[in-house]
């Protein structure tokens, strides 16, 4: 290998876009397991308190979907700002991989809990209203009917979700977090190196192609 | 017994069902017919609950639907159970599970449920398509699956939507023999909302015809054909007959035995009158043929005519022509 690459290269490979690499693998996929684990929570109070819900509740549904509303209508980096002091607060820390990983979080689950939301409420209305008719529970039309057919779309989303967490670790990076994305504007950007920025690039394509396959393949398999 | 009272429905401002009152009685297969909007689909949701009423009552085995708390609607839907005109499936699913699912909700232990499951696919015709998923089944055994799924519970009752209306004639009448055969075979009532007068035709026993959230008329099937009151001809929208010649018109009602149906060349040879025939037809009612014959007769022979039918007790009237004139 060392007969066709510099040491530099070498050194590079090895010190920087390796361990970059592994990071944004890290980032993304902490993010994208806490992110559906609590965005499936609040999708579910959101599901049950909705006037249609099991037990309507106006004063939490219009909170927590403001709530959702607001933390997805702010961009990432201004999002990732805002939420300092919080994250402060829960890691102690406000640099590092650690502390990009709170704003990730936030931002996943409320983008999560709303695709969950609307999977499930795409579900016909017809086959709710024939599970009632059987006399199965509100329980169970939500999670044996509506969150068992909606599953596909689920999946969908969430690879979705996958590819935008993926955009979102590379301003992570300007927290310290290290990532591709770091690599591409402190290597590439910041010191003209258009070598590195095309291959971080090139190595971004690659990632979001696989995340696609991975999601088409069990889409089609769930389906 | 369902027994309906007074029953009132409004979706606000809309009323869509007004003091309806109606008896069906265990083991009968009724129809309900009407046009689109006629309120039948909303009344037939309002027996088991999808669809709760103002006022009125309806009583299922003396049981007061709308007095039922959350739990007590859940068992009672175990015995007025459902089929629909789309067969709305679990998609995922495979067809096994599909019937299986309402007793694996109500947790009925496996060996009870793989018994029925395909005790009931055999019932309905559908053991070999057991490991298939629903959407890889034609519409009309998509329906027979959702057939099975519905008696999964041993409901009493049956109440079906439109559940013949997305398939074809064919398939259609495959499916009522379905209904039919359940019917006898395990006593279950089957309350059917239908527009189309051919299905009632085929399996009802009693019919009621709904018009913009009223009753109209009520009664056993045949009785009614036989009698053809206006609001049934004005739903069936029967094609009006236009003769050129002078003379009366005369409907003959056709009942199943021979008397009836040799009735026009007894008459023409007994009272050596010639008859001119406008219109005739037989129809299949469940197991009964029944039909009429429209004649037209000369002015003059009009009352040997009257007083001939009514000594052989045959049921008949003038028939109304096109242009609303009586002749």
């Amino acid at each position: 290998m060392s007969k066709y690459l510099t040491q530099y290269q070498i050194n590079f490979w090895e010190r920087i876009l390796a361990p970059a690499f592994s990071a944004t693998i890290q980032m993304v996929l902490i993010t994208t397991i806490m992110g559906t684990l609590l965005g499936f929570l609040v999708a579910v109070v959101l599901l049950i308190t909705d006037k249609d819900g099991i037990r309507p509740n106006a004063v939490i549904y219009q909170i927590v979907d403001f709530i959702v509303n607001v933390i997805r209508s702010f961009p990432f980096l201004i999002l990732m700002v805002f939420l300092l002091p919080f994250t402060k607060m829960i890691v102690g820390t406000s640099i590092g991989v650690k502390a990009a990983s709170v704003p990730l979080v936030v931002s996943a689950t409320a983008f999560i809990a709303k695709l969950i939301v609307n999977a499930m409420q795409e579900v016909d209305h017809g086959l709710i209203e024939a599970m009632r008719s059987f006399g199965i529970s509100e329980a169970q039309v939500v999670f044996k009917v509506m969150f068992s057919e909606a599953l596909p779309s689920i999946i969908s989303g969430i690879i979705l979700a996958m590819v935008s967490i993926l955009g979102a670790t590379a301003m992570a990076g300007t927290m310290g977090a290290g990532g591709i994305g770091s690599v591409a504007i402190t290597y590439g950007y910041q010191k003209f190196n258009d070598t590195v920025m095309y291959l971080t690039a090139a190595i971004l394509v690659i990632f979001v192609e696989l995340i696609e396959m991975a999601g088409k393949w069990v889409y089609r398999r769930m389906k | 017994m369902i027994e309906i009272r007074g029953l009132k429905k409004a979706f606000g401002e809309l009323t869509v069902l007004e003091d309806i009152n109606l008896t069906i009685n265990d083991g009968e297969i009724y129809g309900l017919v009407g046009r689109s909007g006629a309120g039948k689909s909303t009344l037939l949701r309002c027996i088991n609950g999808l669809e709760k009423y103002e006022s009125g009552s309806i009583l299922v085995d003396n049981v007061e639907v709308k007095n039922l708390d959350r739990k007590g609607m859940r068992n009672f839907r175990k015995s007025v159970s459902m089929i629909f005109q789309h067969f709305p499936m679990l998609t995922r699913k495979t067809v096994y599970e599909n019937i299986a699912f309402p007793m694996r909700c109500w947790g009925y232990d496996k060996s009870t449920i793989d018994k029925r499951v395909k005790e009931l696919a055999e019932l309905v015709g559908i053991t070999d398509k057991l490991n298939q998923r629903p959407r890889e089944l034609s519409g009309g055994q998509q329906q027979r699956v959702a057939i099975a799924r519905a008696l999964t519970m041993e409901p009493k009752v049956l109440l079906s939507d439109e559940a013949t209306s997305a398939l074809d004639p064919v398939t259609t009448r495959s499916i009522l023999q379905l209904l039919r055969d359940i019917n006898e075979k395990l006593g279950i009532t089957i309350i059917i909302v239908t527009h189309q007068m051919s299905v009632i035709k085929d399996i009802c026993e009693k019919v009621t015809l709904l018009d913009h959230g009223k009753l109209v008329v009520s009664g056993p099937v045949d009785e009614l054909f036989m009698n053809q009151p206006e609001e049934l001809k004005t739903f069936l929208g029967e094609e009006q007959f236009h003769t050129e010649g002078e003379g009366i018109n005369i409907q003959i009602m056709m009942s199943d035995d021979n008397d009836s149906k040799k009735i026009l060349s007894k008459m023409s040879r007994e009272l050596d009158v010639d008859f001119v025939i406008i219109n005739s037809e037989m129809e299949r009612y469940r197991d009964k043929y029944l039909g009429y014959l429209i004649i037209n007769v000369e002015e003059k022979y009009k009352e040997r005519v009257e007083r001939y039918l009514n000594g052989q007790k045959i049921l008949w009237r003038y028939y109304e022509m096109a242009n609303g004139e009586e002749m």
